[in-house]
């Protein structure tokens, strides 16, 4: 019996995606993976199918916006699960705002369905090959993605809640 | 309309399917989303779910306010089980600081969170009950919820959005009087309860109702994501506390009850059984509570009682740093989860150092395993989807965030 942990995951990514990974981190115990947009999909399906990896289960996805960081503005971040060997992985794909988009993970889990419509909808990230990739939180004549960092909470001229009092 | 939608109208008696618009205010769907359904006669040939009725940009909201301001956010997620939204937040937080928590906490926190598991699971069975036809169980059973709420109003003052408890343990110890309360209901709920489990779980016609109504397999309901009760229901014995004990689960003795159909009377069942577990899981941190302190040692983010705040300089220093957000937090990626009432609640957060989170995800159970909704329900009468969106136990302030 083969003991799944992080160092087996990073050993196994390595031998068989090694053009694919980008960087590999630890933040606090939860190994984290950067991958090429381009091998995704192949490493999503290679990772649910091995015989002893079993990664098959797709707990979360979600978009984040960096807009500081050049041709690397949005990611794409999926949170996957072992239920046989009880580890977790965490995959962040990054891609720029200019060309937003990535291979769809719905042929892959089912449940990524609603997941990126809701990061559509946030980030207006195009997801490829995907279904039914409409608005799903906000209203379909919504002409902008909320969670984007420029647009702001509250009302752009007020002076007392700048990103100074926030701490950055 | 496409062309297999004609060929089935053409069977149809009436010749055309109808439409139908079921929702958004819906009395039977217990919240506001839409489903469009094309019915053909009673059965229900496709659906479409429109959510979002409700949204609030919780995670907007959470990147302009302060961590201990997010706490009362995640009240309105799951709101039926508010407590448990609250110290997953809290547990999220003490994560990303490294705080050590005292087992009393711990404890503590258990306790909390099993009474608001038993609050949401009696909801949920007792609107399963009503959407059978039943409605005198749910009339019992909600006098027992307003005992639970009635603890909760002991330990944090308020009753359904809780905001109970702040990072790094409760604003007050457990007093006389929950304790109290906690050994009445202890006492008594089981009884009340058995009563309930006798007007349903045997009953014919309620077993007639539920039984292959909505079910999923439990590789479509590992497809669709599914956690907690739902999943189990279709055998995978999925449960958090004991996959990733957090707050101290590990040192607990429960079971976790799985089904075998994932149809509606096992996901019944299954709420049946965990409330059991739960009153167990109770009893043992009741018996065992340590004795110590009922906050962690952080000044940095504990706010200090307010009598010190007028009176030690240290304190409202403290203070003031925390409410103004002055405190260096680690920069940082965090995902914690807990087993919320209905699944695998979790919340990814990405800290940037600054005063508030760079980013906060939450993987909200519902709205997740909401989508397979119009499978489940696909071929079935409209009374049986009624049926199996109530077990299902989508509760819209989760869905919609």
């Amino acid at each position: 019996m083969i003991s799944v942990d992080n160092a087996y995951i990073v050993q196994y990514l390595k031998s068989h995606f090694e053009k694919e990974i980008l960087n590999i981190e630890e933040p606090y115990g939860f190994l984290t993976i950067e991958v090429k947009k381009e091998g995704l999909i192949a490493l999503l399906v290679a990772i649910k199918n091995d015989s002893v990896l079993q990664m098959n289960f797709l707990t979360d996805l979600c978009g984040v916006h960096y807009p500081e960081s050049p041709n690397r503005e949005l990611a794409v971040v999926y949170h996957l699960h072992s239920f046989i060997n009880n580890v977790r992985l965490r995959l962040k794909v990054f891609i720029p705002a200019a060309d937003p988009q990535i291979p769809s993970a719905t042929t892959v889990f089912d449940t990524a369905n609603w997941m990126e419509r809701e990061t559509f909808d946030f980030y207006g990230i195009l997801f490829l090959g995907h279904p039914n990739l409409k608005r799903i939180l906000n209203v379909d004549d919504m002409d902008y993605h909320p969670l984007l960092k420029q647009y702001r909470l509250e009302d752009g001229t007020r002076t007392d809640k700048v990103d100074s009092f926030f701490g950055r | 309309m496409s062309q297999s939608l004609e060929k089935i109208a053409k069977e149809s008696i009436s010749g055309e399917l109808t439409t139908l618009n079921l929702g958004p205010t819906h009395p039977a769907t217990h919240g506001i989303f839409q489903n469009v359904l094309q019915m053909d006669g009673e059965k229900i040939h496709s659906a479409e779910q429109t959510i979002g009725y409700i949204h609030r940009a919780f995670e907007k909201l959470a990147e302009r306010r302060p961590f201990n301001q997010i706490t009362p956010i995640t009240d309105r997620l799951n709101y039926c089980s508010s407590p448990i939204n609250n110290m997953g937040w809290h547990m999220t937080m003490e994560k990303l600081l490294r705080i050590e928590l005292p087992k009393r906490v711990e404890y503590m926190r258990v306790i909390i969170m099993e009474l608001a598991r038993i609050a949401d699971h009696l909801v949920c069975n007792a609107v399963i009950g009503v959407d059978t036809g039943a409605l005198t169980g749910f009339t019992y059973m909600f006098q027992e919820r307003e005992h639970i709420y009635d603890m909760f109003e002991e330990v944090c003052g308020a009753r359904l959005t809780t905001n109970i408890g702040r990072i790094g343990g409760f604003e007050r110890d457990f007093n006389p009087i929950f304790h109290q309360k906690l050994q009445k209901f202890l006492k008594e709920f089981p009884a009340r309860f058995q009563e309930f489990a006798d007007l349903l779980e045997r009953n014919r016609i309620f077993m007639d109702r539920t039984i292959k109504c909505g079910p999923i397999s439990a590789q479509r309901a590992l497809d669709y994501g599914f956690t907690g009760p739902n999943l189990r229901a279709a055998g995978v014995d999925y449960d958090v506390r004991v996959m990733n004990p957090y707050s101290s689960y590990q040192d607990f003795d429960f079971t976790i009850p799985v089904g075998t159909n994932g149809d509606t009377y096992d996901r019944f069942m299954v709420r049946q059984q965990e409330i059991l577990e739960s009153l167990k899981i109770i009893e043992q941190a009741c018996n065992n509570l340590p004795e110590g302190d009922y906050k962690a040692d952080v000044p940095e983010f504990y706010l200090p009682p307010k009598d010190k705040v007028y009176h030690n300089m240290e304190a409202l220093i403290y203070h003031f740093k925390i409410v103004m957000g002055e405190t260096n937090v680690p920069v940082g990626e965090v995902y914690h989860c807990v087993e919320g009432g209905n699944g695998e609640l979790g919340y990814y957060l990405i800290s940037d150092g600054g005063r508030t989170p760079y980013r906060l995800h939450f993987r909200r159970p519902c709205f997740i395993y909401y989508q397979a909704y119009p499978e489940m329900i696909k071929g079935s009468l409209l009374s049986d989807a009624i049926l199996t969106m109530s077990s299902m136990n989508v509760i819209a302030g989760e869905l919609d965030a």
